[in-house]
Parts: structure tokens; C-alpha cells; sequence
């Protein structure tokens, strides 16, 4: 069966073409004008503005050891984000806490902690899958360094990042 | 025997219209083009580079609105590795961003780009011919386009080739018809000549502003306002701009014709092309936009400069200015409608100017004709 193509009637402004081109250009223009003279562009000149403010809540940045409100790290050393991490940018090198230590019932800490951020893709599991609440997606986001190394997250560039929470599990205090 | 004082005018007019003159305003005029087009797409557009004073021990550079911009981008394109690739046809792919920026080079030689500083007429080359050599010259500047598009060896740049050399057959018809129209109503070739009709009789678009109103020239007025549309419209395809940038087509043919190009081979193409746009704009302000006059403002030859006795010289460097500045406008309009139009489809293209272009211009030679003929009997 045949289907007839209904064509739009053109005018003869249309057809000749010329009238639609100079209504763009006054549109342009008008943009052009208003850019130069009004403002009216909504670019934010990034270095020096900046957008942190808004950033959403859900927002995720880079990863970050955290303690809690007795200064402990939350950390036990259980490796879980290590093994859960996609593309394995997180290298954990866990130590013993010795017998006499007022946490001496965690058993363990990690010794070293090293986050590649050049690895880390920001998906968010391995604070997911954290069982002492340890670490967190922190809303940093401009990770930038001169070498490989320096783009390697440390132990204490993590706790630095990262700071103190409250609040959270408190399992490992002695009081319970 | 050598004129000396000739060759040597000359040597200085060309060296000063091509590197004081053309190639600072191919730099800004790139510059312009991305500034124009991020304000029109309400951005900031290059803002950054200016006097990097950091290189001088003090602790802020000066952004000067990123005019330093063009001079960074230069830089870049020089230290870019310039890479041929093996399966291209090697003489060929050197000979061709050559081919494409010369021609456009060369048609600033006939432009008479300012009347005259101290005696000495501000054209390089003043030619009888002065349209015929820029119809002939300008149009080899496709060879550049389509021998960079087949010596690539690739098929972007090839299809790219393919449609430039069949662009302009469609638009060159229309091109060298659509000034006939002026050269009925002047009645000569050189392109000083036109100018200096204009300077005495009104612009060719605008006659009735100055020397009186007669309804004569508005009536002659008509075609050549025809003319200038269509000679306006055949230059932009003549130049490569969109809508009719086909060649390039850099959303359709990754590159177009420049594709396998980079570093300063790719810079001359660039070059070419808006070496190209200022030729055109200049071409075309000579024909229709009175050249170097400006109303109320003197030629060269002006014994005073606002009372100042013999300083008549600075009115010569004014109508340069005034010849410049309207080319600017014109170089404006180019970049305008780059940023409004999407591109015609390769029919259309074809159509427009096969079955649109080509015959205004031919109906308008006549209606000019017609139009002489009823001034001169009555």
C-alpha cells in the first residue's frame, strides 16, 4: 500500500529561503549583544570559581580513611575493600595491636593504607562494603600530582582527607 | 633600465600588506572567530592567554581578554611534530597546503588597499585586468583542496576533494556573472579605477548618500544590489565558509580535505582559508563598498591634515584604515553567519547554484543592460 507523503505547504518566504536566514542571524545577533555587553554567559571560570557548594549530597569524591570520636581509626585491617575494589586500587599491608593497648580486643590495624588514585574509579563500594564504617567517598574531586607517586594515597593523606566522624559504630569501645 | 624607486615601493608594499598587514589579521581574525562564536553560543570564548608576565618574575599574568591567544597558537602549531604518514603520495601532499594558501595571498595584489602615500599608489600590482586576475587566481586555490584531499590517500580527505572540485563549478559560473553588472556600470576592469568611480559617483550600494540624490543611480542601484548579494553568497562558496563548507564538513568527514595533515602544514591550510576570507572581503569591498572612501574623508593626495600643511600623507594612512576596518566588517559577517547557518546538503548546494545563482546573475546582466540603455536614450 502506498503512502502518500503529506509535503508542508511552503510560502514563498520559505521558499526563497533568504527571510529564515536573516531571522537566525537576528537571533544570533541578539545572543552576541547580549553576551557582550549583559553578561548572560553561565560559564564559571573554574580555578578561581567554583561550584563545591552545590555539590549534590550523594556526590562522590575521593575515597578517605576516617576516625571516630576517641581518636581511633576505625580501621581493622579486614581487607574487604580491598578484595571488593573493581579496579584494585587499594593496597592494605595489615598489623597487629600489641596485648597491652587499651584496643587491644580489635586485634588488628592497618599499617599501611594506599589508595592509587589514578586506579580509583569512584564507584563507591568499598564503602559499601566496609563493615566498621572506616572509610568514606569524601566530595574532593580535583586529585591532581606530578608523578605516579604522588597520585598515590597514603595512610595519613587518607586520614587527613577524611578527618574524625562520631556517631557510628561504637562496638570496639570498652564500655559495651 | 631598473626603476629602483618602483621596485623598491613595491618591494615595501608587499612585504608590508603581507606580514604587517594580512598575516597579523588571518592570527585575530581566528581569534575573532572563536571569541564571536562563544559569545553567539553564550560562552566566554579564549580569555585566558595575554602577557605572560610570570615568565618575567612577577607573580600575576595579565589575561588582556586572551589576546595573546593567536600568538600561543602559533607557537604550538610550529613545535608540533609534523608527521606525514606513509601511504600518501609525498610530493603531492607537500605541494598542496601551498597551492592552498598562495592564491589567496596572491589576489591581495591587485586589491587597492588605500588611494595614495606620498605619490605612490597604495596597490601593488595596478592591472588593467584587476577582476580577471582575481577570478583566476582565487579560483586556484580549489587545486590546493582537492590535491590534499587525493594525494591523502584516505577517504575522508578524498571525499572531501571530491566535493570541493565539484563546489565550484557550481558556484564559479555565478561568481564571475554576478560582476559583470559592475563592470556595465563603470565601465572598466581595474579595480582602482572602480574605486576611485566610486569615490566620485556614490558606492555602488549606496549612491544616493552622498553627490546628491538622482533617481538614476537609485535606479542602477538595483542590480547591483542583486549583484552584490549574489557575489556575496558565491564568495562564501568560493571561500569554503559555511553553509557551504562541504570540504571540510568536520562533523561529516572527521577533517575533510586537511584530515591526514598536522603541525604547519595543517597551519597553512588554515592559513589559506582565512587568507582566502580577507582577499574575498576585500574583493568585495572594492567592488561594492567604495574601497578606501570613506564620505567627508580626503584622499592621499590632500595638501593639509586638519590644518597641519603638508601632512596630507596621514589622510592616505586614514583610507587604509577605512579600507581595513570595512573588511573587518565584512570578515565579521563571514564569522555571523558561520555561527547561524547549518550547512546546505550537497544537493542543494547544487541546486542553488546551478538553478538559482547562475540565473539571477545572468537575468540581472541584462536587466543592468536594459537599465543603461533607458538612462542613456532618455
Amino acid at each position: 500500500m502506498a503512502y502518500p507523503i503529506r509535503r508542508p505547504k511552503l510560502s514563498l518566504g520559505d521558499k526563497i529561503y533568504l527571510p529564515a536566514i536573516f531571522g537566525g542571524m537576528m537571533v544570533t545577533l541578539k545572543h552576541f549583544l547580549r553576551a557582550l555587553f549583559g553578561g548572560g554567559s553561565v560559564t564559571m571560570q573554574y580555578p578561581e570559581q567554583r561550584w563545591d557548594s552545590q555539590l549534590p549530597d550523594h556526590y562522590r569524591g575521593a575515597p578517605a580513611l576516617v576516625k571516630d570520636e576517641q581518636g581511633r581509626e576505625r580501621c581493622v585491617a579486614c581487607q574487604l575493600c580491598e578484595f571488593i575494589c573493581p579496579p584494585r586500587a587499594i593496597r592494605i599491608t595489615p598489623g597487629e595491636i600489641p596485648a597491652g593497648d587499651r584496643f587491644a580486643k580489635v586485634e588488628k590495624f592497618p599499617r599501611e593504607f594506599d589508595i592509587d588514585m589514578i586506579r580509583c574509579i569512584y564507584c563507591g563500594m568499598c564503602e559499601e562494603v566496609c563493615p566498621e564504617q572506616a572509610i568514606f567517598l569524601r566530595k574532593d574531586y580535583s586529585i591532581t600530582g606530578l608523578n605516579r607517586a604522588e597520585m598515590v594515597h597514603n595512610k595519613a593523606k587518607l586520614y587527613e582527607i577524611g578527618g574524625v566522624k562520631e556517631g557510628l559504630v561504637i562496638k570496639w569501645n570498652e564500655r559495651k | 633600465m631598473i626603476d629602483w624607486i618602483y621596485l623598491l615601493t613595491s618591494l615595501a608594499k608587499t612585504i608590508g600588506i603581507i606580514f604587517l598587514v594580512v598575516m597579523p589579521m588571518v592570527a585575530y581574525t581566528v581569534y575573532a572567530e572563536r571569541k564571536v562564536c562563544a559569545l553567539i553560543q553564550d560562552r566566554v570564548g579564549p580569555n585566558r592567554v595575554g602577557a605572560p608576565l610570570t615568565l618575567f618574575g612577577l607573580n600575576k599574568d595579565l589575561p588582556l581578554l586572551g589576546l595573546g591567544q593567536p600568538v600561543a597558537d602559533a607557537v604550538k602549531l610550529f613545535l608540533k611534530e609534523d608527521f606525514t604518514p606513509a601511504h600518501v603520495n609525498k610530493f603531492y601532499y607537500w605541494l598542496a597546503p601551498a597551492l592552498a594558501m598562495v592564491p589567496s595571498l596572491m589576489v591581495m595584489a591587485v586589491i587597492p588597499f588605500g588611494s595614495t602615500l606620498f605619490g605612490v599608489p597604495m596597490v601593488i600590482a595596478d592591472v588593467n585586468v584587476g577582476v580577471l586576475f582575481v577570478f583566476a587566481i582565487a579560483s586556484l586555490g580549489v587545486y590546493g583542496i582537492t590535491l590534499a584531499g587525493w594525494s591523502s590517500n584516505s577517504k575522508y580527505p578524498f571525499l572531501g576533494g571530491i566535493r570541493s572540485s565539484s563546489q565550484m563549478i557550481s558556484y564559479e559560473l555565478a561568481l564571475g556573472l554576478s560582476v559583470i553588472p559592475v563592470f556595465l556600470a563603470v565601465g572598466k576592469l581595474n579595480l582602482g579605477e572602480i574605486v576611485r568611480f566610486q569615490a566620485e559617483q556614490g558606492w555602488l550600494l549606496a549612491p544616493i548618500w552622498f553627490n546628491g540624490f538622482s533617481l538614476e543611480k537609485l535606479l542602477l542601484s538595483i542590480p547591483l544590489w542583486i549583484s552584490f548579494i549574489v557575489f556575496t553568497i558565491s564568495m562564501f562558496a568560493e571561500t569554503n565558509r559555511t553553509p557551504f563548507d562541504l570540504p571540510e564538513a568536520e562533523h561529516e568527514l572527521v577533517g575533510g580535505y586537511h584530515t591526514e595533515y598536522s603541525s604547519m602544514k595543517f597551519a597553512l591550510f588554515f592559513l589559506g582559508e582565512y587568507a582566502a576570507m580577507i582577499a574575498g572581503s576585500s574583493v568585495i569591498v572594492t567592488l561594492f563598498l567604495g574601497g578606501w572612501h570613506f564620505p567627508g574623508i580626503p584622499d592621499g593626495s590632500a595638501a593639509s591634515f586638519l590644518g597641519i600643511q603638508g601632512a596630507g600623507w596621514i589622510w592616505g594612512l586614514v583610507n587604509i584604515g577605512v579600507f581595513f576596518a570595512k573588511v573587518a566588517c565584512l570578515l565579521f559577517v563571514y564569522i555571523w553567519v558561520r555561527w547561524t547557518l547549518p550547512r546546505f546538503r550537497y544537493d542543494q548546494l547544487m541546486k542553488l547554484g546551478w538553478v538559482w545563482l547562475f540565473e539571477i546573475a545572468l537575468v540581472n546582466i541584462f536587466l543592468t543592460a536594459g537599465i543603461l540603455a533607458f538612462l542613456a536614450r532618455s
